[in-house]
This record gives structure tokens, sequence and C-alpha cells, in this order.
């Protein structure tokens, strides 16, 4: 099929099959997926400029869907994805700018590439040895026949007491978020939002892969109230970023619509099966994604080639 | 932290997916019916509308893309809906 938008060749199953998988890790994790939906629109020869836009449409698509159903399960905190939203923002606006700073140095894709590998491999080791002790702490409870509350949607965590001196900073104006059970400084959850936001305009994509850890560890946010808020947050800043992206001439929004044919349903199938696990447990499964993110850009900085 | 949940049963586990495969075959019909009318359509309107006006393009592709979002959710969710009611009789 001809995309005249972009001027590519695609076939649409492709497309839909990409969309559904991608749709699948978005629903349930919460993540946009654009470490996958970019190398696999490259691949089929898409320019990398129309990939990364078009991404951004698709990703609002399948944000929509996947935080309705997030909503029906009751895992969206609208209150605290409104605070972030401004926080990403402005966040993504500093993150393209830095970008352009490098640009102007000659050296950007050194820069990007580090600090992706970096950040990417940073999160899967803390999140392994975070979910592990989790799973582990659970198990030796239920063995001395105590209670657990590890399944479900019941949360916990092994680094709480981190959680905790963090909220301990009472920096005012606090702001309380009674669907997430916490209470906690506004500047806080700028923070949180803007630092997801400034990795969102540096490295490209949703920046998902920091933010669904960062609102667990840091804001104490239960994890699957952690995927539900933030895919509602990308349909904000994603929108903003559509929009950018779309006067400039990356957006082929035909080939967006093809992909969330797929999206859609994957989504749903992604965002039901967060109550079949427990937060520690999604948290784990979470880990390879930033892995796969770390091992195309160590490829790409090996090869050459840009996936 | 929240409270805790009754985990599914094997049986629940297993309808759910009967369900999912059941939508997955009426969504495909859905969508190869949307190929060939929608795109077919809206694509020559769309690639006017981006070489004239890239803004209001910009704007058209925020709301297609969260409009078709919505209506495939509605689709889905009424399938679902459609197919549980189905078995339940």
């Amino acid at each position: 099929m001809f995309f005249p938008i972009s001027h590519t060749q695609i076939n649409p199953i492709y497309l839909v099959v990409i969309g559904f998988l991608i749709g699948v890790l978005g629903g349930f994790f919460g993540v946009g997926g654009s470490f996958i939906a970019g190398p696999a629109l490259r691949a089929v020869g898409m320019d990398w400029n129309f990939a990364v836009g078009t991404d951004l449409a698709h990703i609002v698509g399948k944000s929509v869907v996947a935080a309705k159903r997030h909503r029906a399960l009751g895992n969206v905190d609208l209150r605290l994805g409104l605070i972030m939203a401004i926080g990403t923002i402005a966040g993504s606006e500093v993150g393209a700018q830095l970008i352009q700073v490098f640009k102007r140095a000659g050296n950007v894709n050194f820069v990007v590439s580090a600090v992706s590998i970096v950040l990417y491999l940073g999160i899967s080791i803390f999140m392994i040895c975070e979910s592990w002790k989790t799973l582990a702490a659970a198990k030796r409870r239920k063995r001395a026949g105590k209670s657990s509350p590890s399944h479900g949607k019941a949360d916990e965590s092994a680094f709480t007491h981190m959680t905790e001196a963090i909220h301990r900073w009472r920096i005012p104006p606090m702001i309380t978020l009674p669907v997430s059970g916490v209470t906690i400084s506004l500047w806080l959850i700028m923070f949180v939002a803007f630092i997801g936001g400034l990795f969102s305009g540096f490295l490209g994509g949703g920046a998902g892969y920091i933010r669904m850890p960062s609102m667990v560890y840091i804001l104490g946010v239960p994890t699957h109230l952690a995927v539900g808020t933030d895919l509602f947050e990308i349909i904000i800043s994603a929108s903003y970023g559509t929009f950018t992206h779309a006067i400039k001439g990356n957006v082929d929004i035909l080939i967006a619509l093809v992909m969330h044919t797929g999206a859609a349903i994957g989504a749903q199938l992604g965002a039901i099966s967060t109550q079949y696990f427990a937060g520690p447990k999604i948290r784990l499964a979470f880990v390879p994604l930033p892995l796969i993110g770390a091992a195309i850009v160590i490829y790409t900085l090996l090869t050459g080639h840009k996936l | 932290m929240r409270g805790n949940m009754a985990r599914p049963g094997k049986k629940q586990v297993r309808q759910t997916l009967q369900a999912f495969v059941a939508e997955l075959i009426v969504y495909s019909l859905f969508v190869i019916i949307y190929f060939f009318a929608v795109l077919h359509f809206l694509g020559q309107w769309l690639v006017q509308l981006e070489i004239q006006h890239i803004r209001t393009y910009a704007v058209v592709a925020i709301l297609l893309i969260i409009g078709q979002a919505v209506i495939l959710e509605a689709v889905t969710t009424g399938l679902m809906r459609f197919l549980r009611r189905g078995r339940s009789e």
C-alpha cells in the first residue's frame, strides 16, 4: 500500500501487527513503545523524521484506548495526570533545545547514545534489584505463614523507605491525591514530570520507561495507577508533540491510523492483563524494555546503521 | 497502597481468551472494511490538506487519531459485551 504523505510503500498488515505489539506493551506497562515503533518504521524505509512524528500520532490514539480501559478498571489518577502534563511539556521543550545545543557542538549522536545507554541500563538494574527483593520478601512472608499483599492490584516495594524519605520533603504547596493515596509536594510531581519530559524531548518517544518507575519509586503511586495515569498523561504530551511535528511536515497520519487499528485491540488486551499480575511482577516484566532500547542504541553505535 | 483483589480462576482466564479470539475475528473484518472504505476516501483530501494548510492538517491529524481511538474502543467494548451476553444465554 502506498502512503502518499510520506511517499512510503508499506504493507498495512505489517503496520497492524507492529501496532498490536506496541499496543499490548503500552496497555500493560504504560509506555509509548517508541523504541520499537521507530526502528520498525525505519526498517521499511521510512525517513527518521516521519518515523518519529508518525509514531507520536499513533501513541496518542493507543494511549486514549488504553487509558479509557485503565480508567474503567480504576487505574487513572486524573488530577496527578493533569499536573504532570504541564511539567512534561515544559521538560520536552528543554530537551528539544538541548538537542539543538549538542547539534551545534557537532556531537549530538554520541551524547544522545551515551545518555540512553546509561539511563536504560541504570533503570533495568535498579528495577531488577527492587522487584527481586520485593518478590523474595513476599515469598519469605508466605513461607512464614504471614499474609502477603503481593497479588491482584496490591502493591509493595522493597524501596518503600526511600519513597518515605523523599515524601518527608514537605515543600509547599502540598497536593493531596486521594486516588493514589498520597500527599506530596507539587514541586516533586513537577520534577518527576519535567525529567520525563526532558528525556522525551532529548531521546524521543514518550519516555514512559523513566516516568512509570519514577511515579512508583519517587511519588509512591501504586504500580497499576502509575501505568494508567502515565497513559492518560501521554495523551496530552503526545498530542502536543504530534502537533509540533505535524506543522514541521513530519506526520503521516494515514500510517498512524492504520497502525492504530492494531494498537487499539493490543492496548485493551495489555490493560486487561494488568489485573492478573501484582505490582512487583509488572515491574520485573518491565525490565527487558529498557534493555531492548539499550541494545538498539549499542547496535547503532557499533555498526553505524540506524535501526 | 491499595487493598487486595481476588485472583481470577483458570476458567475465567480461558473465557476471557475465548472472548478475545472471537472479538479479534469480528474486529479484523471491521478493519478490512475500514481500510478499503475510509482510508481510500480520506487519503487524497489529507494529502492536499498537508500541502496547502499544514496547521489545519496538524489539528485534523490529532482529531482523527483521537476520534478513531474513541470509536474503536467503543466497538471493541461493544463486541466484548455482545459476546459475553451471547455466551451467558
